[in-house]
């Protein structure tokens, strides 16, 4: 290259800097409802790290996922960025993200132990930590007190027997036109939870074959089925129910397998004579209180960040259980550390006392960037056993089939892998 | 030598832009259907394996994607001839000498066509709604039991053909009001003389003056409606029980939400393969009918 192309190439890039981004900005995606929250807690950040300037980048949650694995391939990552914990294991595979390890060591703010372990444990794949837990999501039970005290049950179901009878007893009070629980068919947690609560893993040979076809599985998938074959659950998906928070007004079922977003939003939205009449419990386990899913935001760096220093300060500031405080109260998400729920606003709140009880017991899903890939698959294979177009076994069996078919591939990476060493 | 420089020269820029911006990536995407290309190949080329046709054998054994086939063959065979009817129908309307307001009816019926459909589909999701849709509620106050529209796997797709009919057929309306002001008057008046009725005359003079644009038309209209993605996408994300995964549908779950895109490229050519016989075949039906009428 001669000086003056090598002068005009330099001058090009600079300009392109200049207009894509200022020079020590620090870039931040986010997506959804907390990409529009996170922005009031940031002038305190940017006042105690003089010189640092965070500029926040909206995405939507249904283009987030794309827009980041583009962002991989061209190169043009974030600094840092919130990521649903079921992504990590993708990015983590394309060697997209910071190892998180050595920093949290040094760490006074962030304490690994202070977090719930199954939440953690999301954020690290093949013992190599990518991720420190923002906020968390996981399904439990939300229920009508007043038509569980009509059925005779003054407490809510702790084990799966208990809740077997408390649907029967519901269904027969209320009759046809109304249910005893809601299970949306365009929704793969349900299931996924009930699946997790089995003491056999989801997937087996480090997580290149299915293991659907499985007592557990199929003990889930039963009881899964046996909800809509004893018509305890209308076959309706999301769409068809105009709005689930009249509808659970109304009595259109008692049962509710629904994430901490809908404390609030019951809070809101039941009509005012109906504001004592729910409750939320932990899920009901095959015997006993058991596992539901470890969901969830993470913080992550990229690898290819230059500002990694100043990208930790904010991961940093942003744990703080104060800052975690103040993020709950603007969003309703629900913290991962113990010790904000300690703090006296949420270990006061009777509706999230359930879901404390629960985070201690969550399961992470298996950490193969196929994961929403296989996801998908059972939602479909549940929706079509559920309505009857294929029984338990040929339902868990199919997807055992469908699952090894995604894994094929990574099947191939793992024998690669080990010939290797 | 001369003469062919100065037409190489004319059409050099567009042959370029072509080159580069349509055959080019064409080319890339058969060679990428031709691999396994994913996000392992992403995170290291060493990944990538060339499996020849195996994406495309693995394709004809997938049930799913002959569902889709199915379903978009649904969209089309019956789509196609209900916008077209729809379109010459609302054009013959507007032409008619009895019609009055023209204009504030023609941008009325064109209105859809330059609607956003994520927009519309919103309202139509509203409108189709089981219990509270106005569709519903319609068809109850004519004695008919409400409709599952979005919900029932033997309606959805109805449901989403009657909601894309309405948003496309403007545009063939307009080209189809511009062919009938180009028939000449007198002919109408001739078959009058002759004592032809409205029907005749349609069918006589009307239908084979407007055969070629019919047939381009038609053509346009087919090469569109085998590319269903959008409606399906915002009205029933494929469901309910994939009844309303189409072709193009199963493309982009494929390649940018699970990121095989050497599945998604198979899948690409598969449907080029499936339009372009059929456009083939339309043409070679079309030209004997055309060749009869005189057009």
């Amino acid at each position: 290259m001669t000086i003056p192309a090598r002068l005009l190439s330099t001058a090009l890039a600079l300009t392109l800097c200049a207009c894509s981004r200022p020079h020590n900005d620090l870039t931040f995606w986010a997506m959804g409802r907390e990409s529009e929250v996170v922005a009031e807690l940031l002038p305190e950040f940017e006042r105690t790290h003089p010189g640092v300037h965070v500029s926040v980048h909206q995405l939507p949650w249904t283009g987030a996922h794309a827009k980041l694995l583009t962002a991989v391939v061209g190169a043009a990552t974030p600094d840092l960025a919130q990521l649903g914990n079921t992504w990590i294991p993708e990015l983590a595979e394309l060697h997209a993200l910071e190892p998180l390890g050595p920093r949290v060591q040094h760490s006074v703010s962030v304490q690994p132990s202070d977090y719930f372990d199954g939440i953690w444990d999301t954020n690290v794949i093949d013992g190599v930590l990518y991720g420190v837990p923002w906020y968390v999501d996981t399904r439990l039970l939300f229920y009508r007190t007043d038509l569980l005290k009509q059925a005779g049950f003054d407490a809510p179901p702790e084990n799966w027997k208990q809740w077997r009878q408390t649907m029967a007893a519901i269904k027969q009070r209320a009759g046809p036109g109304h249910f005893s629980i809601l299970l949306p068919l365009n929704e793969f947690e349900p299931l996924t939870a009930l699946a997790l609560q089995q003491r056999e893993p989801l997937l087996r040979d480090g997580g290149g074959r299915g293991n659907f076809d499985s007592p557990g599985f199929r003990k889930a998938l039963g009881l899964y089925v046996e909800m809509f074959d004893r018509s305890w659950a209308p076959l309706v998906s999301e769409a068809q129910i105009s709005n689930v928070w009249d509808e659970f007004g109304r009595g259109y079922f008692a049962y509710y397998i629904s994430g901490p977003w809908n404390i609030g939003e019951f809070k809101r939205r039941l009509p005012p004579e109906r504001s004592h009449d729910w409750m939320t419990a932990p899920l009901p386990g095959p015997d006993g209180p058991s596992a539901s899913i470890a969901g969830g935001s993470s913080l992550v760096i990229f690898a290819k960040s230059p500002r990694k220093e100043q990208a930790w300060q904010l991961i940093e500031y942003l744990s703080r259980p104060d800052v975690q405080e103040r993020f709950r109260t603007l969003t309703g998400d629900l913290p991962p550390r113990r010790s904000v729920w300690n703090l006296p606003a949420l270990a006061a709140d009777p509706y999230a006392r359930a879901f404390r009880q629960q985070l201690e017991r969550v399961r992470p899903a298996p950490k193969v960037p196929e994961w929403e890939h296989i996801e998908d698959e059972v939602k479909l294979v549940g929706e079509l056993a559920a309505t009857g177009q294929m029984t338990v076994e040929h339902a868990a069996r199919e997807l055992d089939r469908r699952v090894d078919a995604i894994l094929e591939k990574r099947r191939w990476i793992l024998a690669r892998r080990g010939a290797r060493g | 030598m001369r003469p062919n420089l100065a037409g190489w020269c004319f059409a050099g820029p567009a042959l370029v832009v072509i080159a580069v911006f349509f055959m080019l990536p064409v080319a890339a995407a058969f060679v990428l259907s031709l691999t396994d290309f994913d996000i392992y190949a992403i995170a290291d080329p060493a990944n990538l394996r060339v499996v020849w046709l195996h994406n495309y054998v693995q394709l004809l054994r997938t049930a799913l994607f002959w569902k889709a086939l199915g379903n978009t063959l649904y969209f089309v065979v019956v789509g196609v001839p209900l916008s077209i009817v729809v379109s010459l129908a609302t054009a013959v309307l507007l032409d008619s000498e009895l019609a009055r307001f023209k204009g504030a009816f023609r941008t009325a019926l064109f209105a859809p066509v330059v609607t956003t459909v994520v927009a519309v589909a919103v309202v139509w999701r509203n409108l189709f709604h089981a219990r509270y849709g106005w569709i519903n509620y319609a068809l109850g106050a004519v004695g008919i039991a409400p409709v599952d529209w979005l919900g029932n796997p033997h309606w959805s797709m109805p449901a989403i053909i009657l909601f894309a009919v309405w948003k496309n057929f403007g545009i063939n309306m307009i080209i189809f009001v511009a062919a009938l002001q180009a028939i000449p008057r007198e002919l109408y008046e001739a078959a009058r003389i002759e004592g032809a009725s409205a029907t005749q005359q349609f069918r006589l003079v009307t239908l084979p003056l407007l055969g070629p644009t019919l047939l381009m038309v038609g053509i346009v209209t087919m090469a569109g409606y085998f590319q269903l993605f959008a409606e399906p996408y915002v009205m029933t994300q494929g469901g309910p029980l994939q009844s309303t995964v189409s072709a193009l549908y199963l493309m982009y779950e494929q390649g940018f939400k699970w990121w095989s895109l050497g599945v998604a490229s198979a899948v690409a050519f598969a449907l080029f393969a499936l339009m372009l016989a059929s456009t083939a075949l339309l043409l070679r039906a079309t030209r004997a009918r055309l060749a009869a009428w005189g057009g």
